[in-house]
């Protein structure tokens, strides 16, 4: 069977199972287009930014499990793709990213529209390609979706010149991909696993810190089942949320820099740390020196980079999360199920303590919504079960606090790299991935801003999505630093000036609904999520509410501001 | 400041275009030095071989492995520093040669085994191969004359024995 180039990927992303893509066509592509638009299976949604196109790739990875695809062209919609390949990056989500390319006779002639593309994604991938010939374009694409989703998942470039989509050639299945260069290290060393055990039956105040890598291997059900068994009580990095039912007793809430007293408290106070999936980012860790001092660490990640980075780990372990927390159930069942059970009943009600002293809280208000109450009121009227995305700072901060995550892959953030602009796209991508999910974007009226343009996405391609702005008229989170740190200068913080979202949702096709007084908040929130399509729910908060706990950078995460 | 180390790397690659900017790209954006790097084809087809000096605290070194290793195009990572291998580095020191001094200039390549590689009306210039410290010795007793220029190799070393 002869096929071109185009043809042959449409064929291939079909074969990964991927139903859906995100895009944005050019003169580079427009074959590629063209075989979408003779084709029935793999439905393509035009995107209005690449850039959207990228985080609407990586929110359908991680709520569909698999793997993201994006396609844009030369030049600049290659160039429009970094920050969402930077942040895919930093939170190892399975991505493939397809970009068009000048013809190969032409590249390096600084022909219209190129980019040394797999030069400038270089850092920022897991790994890259520039497809030379038609005959490797296969056995390339395969073993790019190969490398994103293995070992530590990861967004991979696939550079397509031009001149290779349009030749044909006779399509050839690729074989098996083997790479001697990269065996990820899935199974544990069982010797480490053994000291797992029985530094969990010694230690008197035990804690297990779970992370993004929980969620990427699937791990929670294991993770949770080794928790109950052993009576040990779980914190989580925003990564992490979801990993660890956030109704269960033994949560302590998320860890970190706007973590919760008891969550901080007890990884300072610890004897015994699990860390499970987490790379230790400073973020969490506030002062290193400090960070709990008094602990054993036990690392398992899949990733040996991961380990011995930021922090000195006691009991390193590289392995599948999944894999090793099995093993480790395996071992503890083996072993003295019931001395392992008895817990430590003075530790969990020393961190019941902290947990009473300091709660999560806000002081409620008649005149002036307070952000954290109408993520409660978000939170009460989904039951919890909504996939929600975020924008980045106050907003985001206050949806890890305030809507607890029952289950993996439904809250979804750009964690490590902190993009303004991801929520939208990232709740279209969410929401194609599934459609039987009610999927909200807690958003900031700055962040919003970044990638508005998607609301036509939205509305054009029937993807409902609900948009909640927390709208205190600031960079929340900048003006927050400001207050604290800068003598509340606040220089270049005012939002005030700004869209009417209602009239800007409405002139997408969308619906709009503002709320300014609390005891609206409920039947508003209500209206939005029933109303059919699209809809932009506007909050007037509070201007000046700020997110706590908060460790200043830098200081130790037991050393945390508290209103 | 902790202590600082001299590490010799030697790391299989794949033979493909990028690899050499992989590398690099990692060593600068990780703020990681490079002291010497070279870079040949093997006995093995699509693989080569990059001898890599670094200096650098010993918990980097354990990162630089990892991270290096990470590399999809990267094969293997050998640390030769604690193993027994040996070194090679080869110059070309082009040398002041007036009159009076031709005769010492002789002696010190005849001493150090070196080869005179090109013979002019005033220079000569010398062909040295060897491990880093006998490059040093021999600079530091050339200097005097005055050196012209110098061109020298990185290390490319090999463990000994069948060790890989
Ligand atoms: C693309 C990008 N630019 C700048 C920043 C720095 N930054 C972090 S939070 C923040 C303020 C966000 O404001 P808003 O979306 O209104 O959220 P709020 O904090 O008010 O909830 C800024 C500017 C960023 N994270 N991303
Ligand atoms: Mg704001």
């Amino acid at each position: 069977m002869k096929l071109n180039g185009a043809q042959i990927l449409i064929k291939m992303i079909k074969s990964e199972g991927v139903d859906t893509i995100f895009g944005y066509p050019g003169g580079a592509v427009i074959d590629i287009y063209d075989a979408l638009a003779k084709q029935n299976g793999l439905r393509h949604i035009l995107v209005r930014h690449e850039q959207g196109a990228v985080h609407a790739a990586d929110a359908y990875a991680r709520a569909n499990r698999s793997v993201g695809v994006a396609l844009v062209t030369s030049g600049p919609g290659a160039t429009n793709t970094v920050t969402g390949i930077a942040s895919a990056h930093c939170d190892s989500i399975p991505l493939v990213v397809f970009t068009g390319q000048v013809p190969t006779g032409l590249i390096g002639n600084d022909a219209f529209q190129e980019v040394d593309i797999v030069g400038i994604t270089r850092p920022c991938t897991k790994h890259n390609y520039l497809v030379k010939s038609v005959d490797k374009l296969a056995f390339i694409i395969k073993e790019a979706f190969y490398l994103a989703r293995s070992g530590r998942p990861g967004p991979v470039l696939v550079d397509l010149p031009k001149d290779i989509v349009q030749t044909f050639v006779e399509f050839e299945e690729p074989g098996e991909i083997s790479l001697k260069s990269y065996k990820p290290t899935y199974k544990p060393n069982k010797k480490q696993l053994n000291k797992v055990v029985d530094l969990i039956r010694k230690a008197e105040r035990p804690v297990i810190f779970a992370g993004g890598g929980v969620i990427l291997s699937q791990a929670s059900e294991e993770l949770t089942r080794m928790a109950r068994m052993a009576n040990i009580p779980v914190t989580a990095s925003l990564m992490g949320l979801g990993a660890f039912p956030g109704s269960d007793p033994l949560w302590l809430g998320m860890l970190g820099m706007h973590g919760t007293y008891r969550a901080n408290m007890s990884i300072g106070h610890c004897d015994l740390m699990i860390a499970a999936g987490v790379r230790f980012d400073d973020r969490v860790t506030g002062n290193i020196e400090k960070f709990a001092p008094g602990a054993t660490i036990v690392q398992i990640d899949i990733d040996p980079t991961s380990i011995h980075k930021n922090i000195e780990v006691q009991i390193p372990i590289v392995g599948d999360c999944k894999a090793t927390l099995a093993e480790i159930i395996r071992l503890m069942e083996e072993k003295d199920p019931k001395g392992i059970a008895e817990g430590k009943p003075e530790w969990l009600s020393r961190i019941r303590e902290w947990g009473n002293a300091v709660p999560l809280k806000y002081e409620q208000s008649h005149d002036v919504i307070k952000p954290q109450y109408v993520i409660e009121k978000l939170y009460e009227l989904t039951r919890g079960e909504a996939i929600i995305t975020t924008e980045v700072g106050q907003n985001q901060m206050w949806a890890a606090q305030y809507y607890h995550f029952d289950q993996p892959n439904h809250f979804i953030t750009s964690g490590g790299l902190g993009v303004m602009g991801f929520g939208l796209p990232a709740a279209i991508g969410a929401k194609a991935a599934r459609p039987d999910k009610i999927v909200v974007d807690i958003a900031g009226d700055g962040s919003i801003q970044m990638n508005i343009q998607e609301l036509m996405t939205a509305v054009e391609s029937n993807i409902d999505v609900k948009i909640v702005i927390l709208n205190n008229r600031y960079l929340g989170m900048v003006r927050q630093w400001q207050e604290f740190f800068y003598e509340k200068v606040y220089s270049s913080t005012n939002m005030e000036n700004a869209p009417d979202f209602v009239k800007l949702a409405e002139a997408y096709g969308a619906t709009g609904l503002r709320c300014t007084s609390p005891d609206q908040v409920s039947a508003v929130l209500t209206q939005g999520l029933n109303t059919k399509g699209t809809v932009v729910m506007d909050f007037t908060v509070d201007r000046e509410e700020s997110v706590y706990p908060m460790v200043p950078s830098g200081g130790s995460i037991t050393e945390m501001l508290l209103v | 400041m902790m202590k600082t180390n001299r590490y010799v790397l030697s790391i299989l690659v794949d033979d493909e275009p990028g690899v050499l900017s992989r590398i690099a790209g990692l060593f600068s954006g990780r703020g990681f030095n490079i002291d010497s790097l070279s870079v040949a084809s093997t006995a093995e087809p699509n693989v080569s071989r990059i001898t890599m000096v670094t200096k650098c605290e010993p918990q980097i070194i354990e990162q630089i492995k990892k991270q290096l290793h990470k590399l999809i195009n990267v094969i293997t990572v050998n640390d030769l520093t604690d193993k027994k291998y040996v070194q090679r580095q080869l110059a070309l020191i082009k040398v002041n040669a007036q009159p009076d001094k031709k005769a010492e200039i002789l002696r010190i390549v005849d001493i150090f085994r070196c080869k005179i590689v090109d013979v002019g009306l005033a220079h000569y210039t010398i062909e040295v191969s060897g491990d880093t410290e006998k490059h040093d010795a021999i600079i530091s007793l050339l200097k005097p004359m005055g050196i012209i220029e110098i061109a020298s190799t990185g290390a490319i070393a090999l463990a000994r024995e069948n060790g890989k």
